[in-house]
């Protein structure tokens, strides 16, 4: 059974070149090759996550630009809409404004004009009383003594005459 | 597969036994009988030369060239140390001291001076044999497998900076490989806290076999070796492996072993015999597994071959040279699953010692 008995010599020297093998390899093979290996592997890892990290921070931010976007135009729209309300108000205050004082104006006007009618008619009245009483005085200094009894006659009468 | 394999190898042994020394009497009859068995032993065997060629010249003279080794042997309290060269093939006897040597059938005895070898009643050689530590053509191919793991891996480790950077040239190809028994042997089997102690270990051991497979494979000088097919060689890795397995074993483990919890007092008993007996079972399927797989290989790969020879026919070349390709592919696939298999279970067997029980 020479397959299967165990050569003295050669079991020493696969323990020797054996043993070598797994130091040498070891300090200069393995450790160096795994540590390496492993540093890859955490950066990759750090990378990566990393990079998820980023991209979620840029989907944060593009949603908050969109809300921002968003509020901005509200705001302008409100704004626009405040706006034109403000304009509308204003013009409509100031037509009423100018409303109330043309309003004013004009009753002023009529007042005024009302009242230098009348004031006219008075004097009109007046006046014609007094052409009249002349009128009549000369026609009367002529044929009647007493003007003044005449006088408070055409008065009456003229107070009776509407001129309106 | 594998079964396919090691009945064949039981075959090969049982027939290598009955009919070697039936070659022994013929040989002397007619050289030109060409023996696939004797050329199989031959070469599944260790040598204590490295045989590179063989040609016969146009006037019928045979040439063999071979690489002498040092033959070094430890006999009587000396250490005598020469070139293998000096047995010339086994025809001379070599005079150190007061010791003569004399290589017979690729092993060195201690003879007389006319070199007389005694045999028993079964043709067992009763002759004394020296403590034989020579640099023999086994110990010359792993000594070659070492120095290229090393080149490989100490060339591709000096690739690696401080900074991490992609992997480049050799380095890619063998980075997927480490990280595969890193992550699918080492961390898959002993777990991600305690793995990274066992890795130089079982990587070594990995990329050892593996290497020393393909180089057996390889069909010329220096290839050829039956390293990883070698008993001492597969022995010596399980050894290893029962050591760590036993040494770094938790309480839990020897628990398990000698007093397995859950179980009625009788069959804990029983069970402590069997599990002891599977600690020693593990490492020797470990050492014969990897040893029959390797061998019956060799053996499948050098019959298909001998078929040539022993048919003395070239028309059977073509189908003995097919045969002999498929089965090449088959044994690159074996020299890696052969390799991954011995780590993986190396791997399961410290993964299961050094668990840690959680109730």
């Amino acid at each position: 059974m020479g397959l299967l008995t165990p050569d003295p010599g050669l079991v020493f020297w696969t323990a020797i070149t054996f043993g070598i093998l797994v130091i040498l390899l070891r300090k200069f093979a393995w450790k160096p090759i795994l540590h390496a290996l492993r540093t890859r592997e955490e950066t990759i890892e750090f990378s990566l996550a990393a990079a998820a990290k980023a991209k979620a921070e840029i989907e944060d931010l593009n949603v908050e630009k969109e809300k921002i976007l968003i509020a901005a135009k509200d705001e302008r729209d409100s704004l626009i809409k405040e706006a034109r309300e403000l304009k509308q108000n204003i013009v409509d205050d100031a037509r009423n404004k100018a409303q109330e004082e043309a309003d004013k104006i004009i009753v002023s006007a009529r007042q005024q004009i009302e009242r230098e009618k009348s004031d006219a008619i008075q004097e009109m009245k007046r006046q014609v009383a007094e052409l009249s009483v002349n009128i009549a005085g000369k026609l009367l200094e002529q044929e009647l003594e007493s003007t003044d009894k005449q006088k408070a006659i055409i008065e009456r009468y003229l107070q009776e005459v509407n001129f309106n | 597969m594998r079964h396919i394999k090691q009945i064949l190898l039981l075959i090969a042994i049982f027939f290598s036994l009955s009919t070697t020394y039936a070659s022994d009497e013929h040989a002397s009859e007619s050289e030109e009988v060409f023996d696939p068995l004797v050329m199989i032993d031959h070469h599944i065997a260790d040598s204590h030369e490295w045989h590179v060629i063989s040609f016969t010249k146009s006037n019928g003279e045979e040439v063999h060239i071979s690489m002498p080794l040092p033959v070094i042997v430890f006999y009587n309290g000396h250490l005598n140390i020469f070139m293998s060269s000096a047995f010339h093939h086994g025809e001379k006897v070599v005079k150190k001291g007061d010791d003569y040597f004399k290589l017979y059938h690729e092993k060195i005895y201690v003879t007389d001076e006319a070199g007389t070898i005694h045999y028993d009643e079964d043709h067992n050689v009763l002759n004394e044999k020296p403590w034989d530590f020579s640099i023999t053509k086994n110990v010359g191919s792993m000594f070659l497998s070492a120095v290229l793991l090393l080149l490989l891996f100490i060339g591709a480790a000096r690739r690696y900076g401080s900074e991490p950077k992609a992997p480049k040239g050799l380095q890619s190809f063998l980075e997927p490989l480490i990280l595969f028994v890193r992550d699918d042997i080492g961390i898959a089997q002993i777990g991600k806290e305690k793995y990274e102690r066992y890795m130089p270990y079982l990587l070594t051991v990995f990329f050892f076999i593996w290497i020393n497979n393909l180089i057996g494979l390889v069909p010329f000088f220096p290839g050829g070796s039956n390293l990883t097919g070698n008993i001492s060689v597969t022995m010596f890795l399980a050894i290893v492996t029962f050591l760590i397995t036993n040494i770094n074993g938790t309480k839990s483990y020897w628990g398990h072993i000698f007093w397995m919890p859950g179980v009625p007092v009788p069959i804990r008993i029983l069970l402590s015999g069997i599990e002891f007996i599977g600690i020693l079972t593990k490492p020797f399927a470990l050492m014969i597994r990897l040893m029959a797989n390797i061998t019956a290989g060799h053996i499948i790969i050098l019959s298909l071959f001998s078929l040539i020879f022993v048919m003395k026919s070239v028309a059977i070349a073509p189908v003995s040279i097919l045969m002999s390709l498929m089965m090449f592919m088959l044994e690159l696939l074996v020299a890696a699953l052969q390799a991954y298999i011995f780590t993986l279970l190396s791997a399961l067997f410290i993964g299961m010692a050094v668990h840690e029980e959680e109730h």
